[in-house]
């Protein structure tokens, strides 16, 4: 295989050097527990405070706000089963939406086998929801709305300013996931409305099993984790320091190539939909055209299949990867295509390009190069594109 | 993931094509579950398959299973066709990962489907073949778009 051309980034990315070498010393050299008396693990406090600044910098936080997990799943699991049972008194209905992650749609799931009644909001075809099905929704019960920031599959940002404004006019808690969102597009947690917000390390350049959440001052949620007082007696376990190092370094140095970086992510994003879109017949573009991640590209490609497109892709060295990553195995197409609207055949196939600041625009082009012939080659063996080529007669 | 096998007949298909005026023709699967195989099949007057051609719309798997079934037909005669099953074409493929174990069986009832149509064409009875029951048209009526 000649050079790998990367283009998973939704489904996990490369820890920059420089998040590594923040983060190296916290193995051998400072390897104390933050937790201890002795000056020697005074370091690694100071280092795990100083990462929970820059967390918490990135979307306007204040430092006790930020809270670090072992990850995304962790957040958001943390955070719908703790308000759940936190607010279990004023009543038992939660909303969301029906293109959430699995770790919000299964954690809904679980809760409404424990007598949680749950709202799963449409969206349009772009994957957006709607404000007016929203404040239907709401009832007196209502003591939760999560909606994810920006998908994962499609990319379409949601507004959440509008929704974290419906949901405190309201009086409902605002959680959303923002794994896609955080490190790629600004975030204010107080002009947004979010009372809590869940995010990823491994989705920016950072390490996996790295996490937050965000919990405003005032919310109180209990412990998810049971054990010592670490994250101020919220978050049990012994910080995994090298880990909230490159968390923190991560989400700096996001924070500070984000205009930069992103404006060169959507020159080759708007390349790519261009060059598809005019030169691939039978395609669509799926999420919002404007209002979407700025790395993310979602095609349908119809009358083909996403895994034979992604083996194909895979023996030129590109990774690509059709619906989520996580649904790969499921032999249904992904929940999220169905909600925005694709009849089934369609949504089988898809494909999602995740782009990175280190795509160059020769790579996009091989790519749409590449994509003309494996596109026409599954046609030329699809029974469905027999069909409809005599149909066309 | 998948077998040399499995990837030699996914790269390279065997007899993907179609047959104009063919002896039997077969479409088996349905769009929802993501698969749909059509066989082509031209017979020769004492029933042997002389030529086969297939179009499959799916995963690796499916192309692979689809393409390993024609190899395996083409020369049989109607009868001898039978005894290509789903486990012979996972087993001349080197084997299928369990997710994709279907795929074999849709290739079997390919072969079905169009063995069945050439037998309704010719008003024959090839022993111990039933009608196949995966048709698309019939599980298009049951989508809801």
């Amino acid at each position: 295989m000649e050079k790998l051309i990367y283009l998973d980034n939704a489904a996990t990315t490369q820890m920059s050097k420089e998040v590594l070498n923040e983060m190296l010393p916290f193995f051998r050299q400072t390897y104390s527990n933050p937790s201890a008396v002795y000056s020697f693990a005074g370091e690694s406090k100071k280092a795990v405070d100083h990462a929970r600044k820059q967390a918490a910098e990135l979307i306007g936080a204040n430092i006790e706000e930020i809270y670090f997990t072992g990850g995304g799943s962790e957040s958001d699991n943390w955070a719908l089963k703790a308000a759940a049972e936190a607010y279990c008194s004023k009543g038992k209905h939660i909303i969301t939406s029906k293109i959430e992650h699995h770790a919000i749609l299964h954690t809904c799931e679980y809760l409404e086998r424990r007598g949680y009644e749950v709202t799963y909001l449409d969206v349009d075809e772009y994957g957006k929801i709607s404000f007016e099905e929203l404040k239907t929704a709401i009832r007196p019960d209502t003591i939760l709305i999560s909606i994810m920031m920006a998908n994962n599959e499609i990319g379409t940002i949601e507004p959440i300013a509008e929704i974290g404004k419906i949901a405190h006019e309201n009086g409902v808690l605002f959680h959303t996931d923002a794994v896609q969102a955080y490190g790629h597009i600004p975030i204010h947690v107080n002009d947004m409305g979010i009372d809590m917000l869940s995010a990823s390390g491994h989705k920016f350049n950072g390490p996996k099993g790295t996490g937050i959440l965000y919990i405003r001052k005032g919310i109180k949620i209990s412990s998810f984790i049971h054990g010592g007082a670490q994250e101020r007696n919220r978050r049990a376990g012994t910080s995994n320091v090298p880990g909230i190092v490159g968390f923190g370094k991560a989400a700096q140095i996001a924070g500070e190539s984000m205009k930069e970086r992103t404006e060169d992510e959507i020159r080759l994003r708007e390349h790519l939909i261009e060059r598809v879109l005019a030169e691939i017949p039978y395609v669509k573009l799926n999420g919002h055209r404007t209002d979407r991640l700025p790395n993310n590209i979602n095609f349908c490609f119809r009358f083909i299949e996403g895994e034979s497109l992604l083996i194909l892709l895979d023996q030129l060295g590109v990774c690509a990867s059709s619906g989520s990553a996580c649904t790969s195995g499921a032999l249904d197409p992904s929940h999220v295509l169905l909600a925005i609207g694709l009849p089934h055949e369609i949504a089988h196939g898809s494909l999602r390009i995740t782009l990175s600041e280190e795509n160059t625009l020769e790579e996009i082009d091989f790519v749409a190069d590449e994509l003309k012939k494996i596109v026409e080659r599954l046609r030329n063996m699809s029974p469905v594109y027999e069909d409809f080529v005599r149909s066309q007669k | 993931m998948y077998s040399e096998k499995v990837m030699d007949h996914f790269n390279n298909p065997r007899n993907v094509g179609e047959i104009e005026n063919p002896s039997g023709v077969g479409t088996v699967g349905n769009v929802k579950c993501g698969d749909i195989m059509r066989m082509y099949f031209d017979i020769d007057k004492q029933g042997v398959i002389r030529d086969v051609k297939f179009k499959t719309f799916g995963c690796g798997a499916a192309v692979a299973t689809s393409s390993m079934a024609t190899e395996l037909v083409k020369g049989k005669t109607v009868q001898e066709a039978l005894t290509v099953t789903n486990k012979a074409v996972m087993e001349a493929l080197d084997g299928l990962p369990p997710v994709k174990v279907h795929c074999s069986l849709l290739a079997e009832e390919a072969i079905h489907a169009a063995l069945w149509d050439y037998a309704q064409k010719n008003g024959i009875v090839i022993q111990g073949l039933e009608e196949p029951v995966d048709d698309i048209a019939e599980k298009a009526k049951d989508e809801e778009y």
